[in-house]
């Protein structure tokens, strides 16, 4: 009986891989080629070990230990020890995200889609899709865990030993076996994928907050997120496996309770359960954008406190920071600040850029929902009724525009007015306010990207992702990889005055804006010539 | 032989009660029709009898076995086929036939290809190209290339041609000839008809009808066209008699079996000069039950 649960799982794990052989070789390539790169650049950009030094007096500061971890072994800051503490928790996360949207993929929306039904009606066990599942994700993430730290030996950096070098890939591999367990629990209490993978994603999120408040404050707070615990290995210092075991010892028995969950739950039935919708349409939804908000709107809400909560917890550890900076000279000489501007001030634009490249995120996915409606044949019910195509491009545009500003408006209200509760000298709201709205035609060239995609090569938009990574890396990293300026300006967030640090700049500004003009233009023609699909 | 039974089988999601108590039955070697209108409980029933859905109370037994607990070994003999066919998009159609046949345990047949050629289908198309009616000839394909020796099909041919409905009803007639049985949930009652040798009817959860359909035509009506000399000015009013209409000369209308005899004598007193009569069809019998709710039906 107990065995009839798993009956063939064997061909199931062979059908997962079979669908994600060329996904899962992307992931895995991009978390080695990523790893090994930094870690190359650290040992050329830092070779010598005084530079390092410099360095690591950088990282002593709480705004550092909010984004990456607290700070370890500093009297001796190696190449290893730089990678392990400046990359090992942000790729987690991505290891996390990868995780949560691949179980999701193959648990909750494969039922979603009715497939597990044609599967269960086969000779298969109940438990046999969940199982296949996380077969293949526990052994992507062992497979992970094996190549970063083989690819990290074999770089030959004389810091980056094997027994570190095990412990990262194995930090990075029980993360994402956690999250594959984690995931494959809320498979079971959503009725959907786009739910699992949402509680996914809010778990992810409170787990990195709930670290970066407790770094910084109560490392009691930080034992209770999991990334609180793989930051604590101190890889290529101290290595300490017991963060490994015990994130394992949690995932098992998430594994556990997901199996028990689906064992005894209706296929397509959820633990959470839909509720009732409403009779009739609201007059708010009778119109093309009231239809792009409504369809979004959880997505919204969620995004809007997203951004508002990160802004805040940003804020909180501005008042850190400023004590910080009073008692510290020797960072005051290296930041070398500019006459009449705080540290905390000069720091605060970093934040912003960072802030505004995260806020373009929910404005490029609400619209770029556009594109999914036209793949999934519903943006087709609205054009053949009578509604033109420039007024369905742009309900979605001047919603991701006006959702843009708002998250933007939130994360700087939330940094503002949080960094001046906790600061002694404040900076009044008004500068927080100026210094991020000045990001906004740069996010408005990332979505006329977007839409230029959108009109002419709709099967390309995700290249609109990769250039805001891309922009990421270089405007955020910028200075740690010491790119060349036209790197950074590349990015039309390269191109946005520091505020308060630096003057307003009209003409980079107007230029910016003039740009995003241009895309958008171009892609609403090429949007109104092109077949639509579907429908 | 009874194949496969259900006894007062009750489901229940929260407060909605999908299921009060179905009673079905499926010989062995009869192809078995399921007919009721949208939300009457036809799918939840079948998920029941492949061990998707737990019943609330009653039980659901296939060859003698529990639909539930030995759901496994009972799929190793049930080949089902359901109305909404959805497929991996980046699979090909022969791949998914496949990896179908061989999660049976079986091997790729001769069978499998002149399936393929008899249901038209490409087996080189990646799955997120078919239509709906290429989806299901996929899952058809599958199913009867198996050897099942149950097969549980829930509107199998709602998205196909006229053509592809024939070839998919020459496949019900050979495998019942193969002595196996079929339980085919349908709208399309001429399929019903054409193929099916006894039916029930499911309105809210419950079984209203079942029987062979010679025997579910005597509940209800023939329906007549007829023409007589002096006009009939009492038709509408005689015991029997519903929907009287007048068409130019002629009146139709339908009887009720059991008062045929009453009516005939009745209207041959007018001195017939036409008789038309049709056999009820189901159409005729599924209506008259679903309007029983409302007025006399």
């Amino acid at each position: 009986m107990n065995k009839q649960l798993y009956t063939n799982t064997g061909v199931l794990t062979w059908l997962v891989i079979r669908q994600d052989r060329i996904r899962l070789t992307i992931w895995l390539a991009a978390f080695i080629v990523a790893n090994l790169l930094v870690a190359n650049a650290f040992s050329t950009l830092y070779p010598a070990q005084a530079e390092r030094q410099a360095m690591a007096e950088t990282m002593m500061n709480p705004a550092i230990t909010a984004m990456v971890g607290p700070a370890y072994g500093l009297d001796n800051y190696t190449v290893g020890v730089m990678l392990a503490h400046e990359m090992l928790l942000l790729t987690a996360v991505v290891v996390g995200v990868m995780n949560i949207l691949l179980v999701a993929r193959h648990t909750r929306a494969e039922e979603e889609d009715g497939r597990v039904e044609l599967i269960r009606a086969l000779p298969t066990g109940r438990l046999s899709n969940v199982a296949s599942t996380l077969f293949v994700f526990v052994g992507t993430n062992v497979l992970l865990a094996l190549l970063v730290a083989g690819s990290l030996v074999m770089l030959g950096i004389e810091s980056i030993d094997v027994a570190g070098s095990m412990l990262y890939g194995a930090s990075l591999g029980v993360t994402g076996i956690f999250f594959a367990g984690l995931t494959a629990v809320f498979a079971q209490l959503s009725e959907s994928g786009r739910g699992t993978v949402g509680l996914g994603m809010a778990v992810l999120l409170i787990a990195y907050m709930v670290r970066a408040i407790g770094d910084v404050s109560s490392e009691t707070l930080s034992m209770f997120s999991p990334f609180g615990w793989i930051v604590r290995t101190e890889t290529f210092v101290n290595n300490y496996w017991w963060p490994v075991f015990a994130t394992l010892g949690i995932s098992l028995i998430l594994m556990g309770t997901a199996f028990y969950l689906n064992g005894i739950r209706d296929m397509e039935a959820g633990f959470l359960p839909a509720k009732a919708g409403k009779k009739q349409a609201s007059r708010m939804l009778l119109s093309p954008i009231g239809l792009a908000v409504r369809l979004q709107r959880t997505g919204i809400i969620s995004w809007a406190i997203a951004m508002f909560v990160l802004g805040a917890s940003y804020g909180s550890v501005l008042g850190d920071l400023e004590s910080f900076f009073a008692e510290n000279e020797m960072m005051q000489q290296l930041l070398n600040p500019a006459s009449g501007v705080s540290l905390t001030e000069q720091f605060m634009t970093m934040l912003m850029a960072v802030l505004a490249m995260i806020s373009t995120i929910p404005a490029m996915m609400f619209l770029l929902k556009l594109k999914g409606e036209e793949g999934k044949g519903r943006a087709a019910h609205l054009l053949v009724r009578s509604v033109s195509r420039v007024r369905l491009l742009g309900s979605f545009l001047a919603l991701a525009l006006a959702g843009g500003w708002v998250m933007l408006s939130l994360a700087a209200l939330g940094l503002g007015v949080v960094g001046n509760a906790v600061m002694e000298e404040g900076i009044a709201l008004g500068t927080f306010y100026q210094s991020a709205m000045v990001y906004l035609p740069a996010m408005w060239v990332m979505l006329g990207l977007a839409v230029l995609l959108l009109g002419w090569a709709p099967r390309a938009t995700v290249v609109s992702w990769l250039y805001l990574v891309y922009s990421f890396i270089v405007v955020y990293m910028g200075g740690l990889f010491q790119f060349n300026e036209w790197v950074v300006n590349l990015s039309p967030f390269g191109h946005v005055p520091e505020l308060p640090v630096e003057e307003v700049s009209w003409m980079s500004l107007l230029g910016l804006t003039g740009v995003a003009m241009l895309l958008l233009v171009a892609g609403v023609v090429g949007y109104r010539k092109r077949d639509i699909q579907g429908g | 032989m009874t194949v496969l039974t259900t006894n007062s089988l009750t489901k229940h999601f929260g407060k909605v009660k999908a299921l009060n108590g179905v009673d079905i039955e499926v010989r062995e070697g009869e192809v078995f029709g399921f007919i009721g209108p949208n939300g009457a409980g036809k799918s939840t029933t079948l998920r029941i009898l492949l061990g998707m859905l737990k019943a609330t109370d009653g039980s659901a037994t296939i060859f003698g076995k529990d639909a539930w607990n030995d759901a496994v070994q009972l799929h190793e003999r049930i080949a089902y086929v359901p109305g909404d066919v959805n497929l991996w998009p980046n699979l090909t159609g022969g791949e998914v036939i496949d990896l179908f046949i061989k999660l049976r345990g079986g091997k790729r047949t001769e069978r499998r290809d002149e399936l393929i050629q008899r249901f038209q289908l490409d087996p080189t198309k990646k799955c997120r190209a078919y239509s709906k009616g290429n989806r299901q000839k996929v899952a058809l394909v599958a199913a009867f290339s198996s050897d099942a020796d149950l097969y549980i099909l829930d509107e199998p041919t709602s998205g196909l041609d006229p053509l592809m409905e024939r070839v998919f009803q020459e496949c019900v007639n050979e495998v019942k000839q193969q002595g196996k049985s079929v339980l085919l949930s349908s709208h399309i009652l001429s399929e019903v008809e054409k193929l099916c040798d006894r039916v029930a009817i499911i309105r809210d959860g419950r079984i209203i009808e079942s029987g062979s359909l010679a025997d579910m035509r005597h509940l209800t009506r023939t329906q007549l066209l007829v023409e007589t000399r002096q006009p009939m000015t009492e038709l509408s009013s005689q015991p029997g008699v519903h929907h009287v209409e007048e068409k130019g000369s002629a009146f139709v209308f339908q009887v009720d079996s059991e008062k045929l005899d009453q009516v005939l004598s009745y209207i041959s007193t007018f001195g017939i000069v036409k008789i038309e009569s049709a056999p009820p069809t189901l159409e005729d019998l599924f209506m008259r039950h679903y309007e029983g709710v409302g007025g006399e039906g």
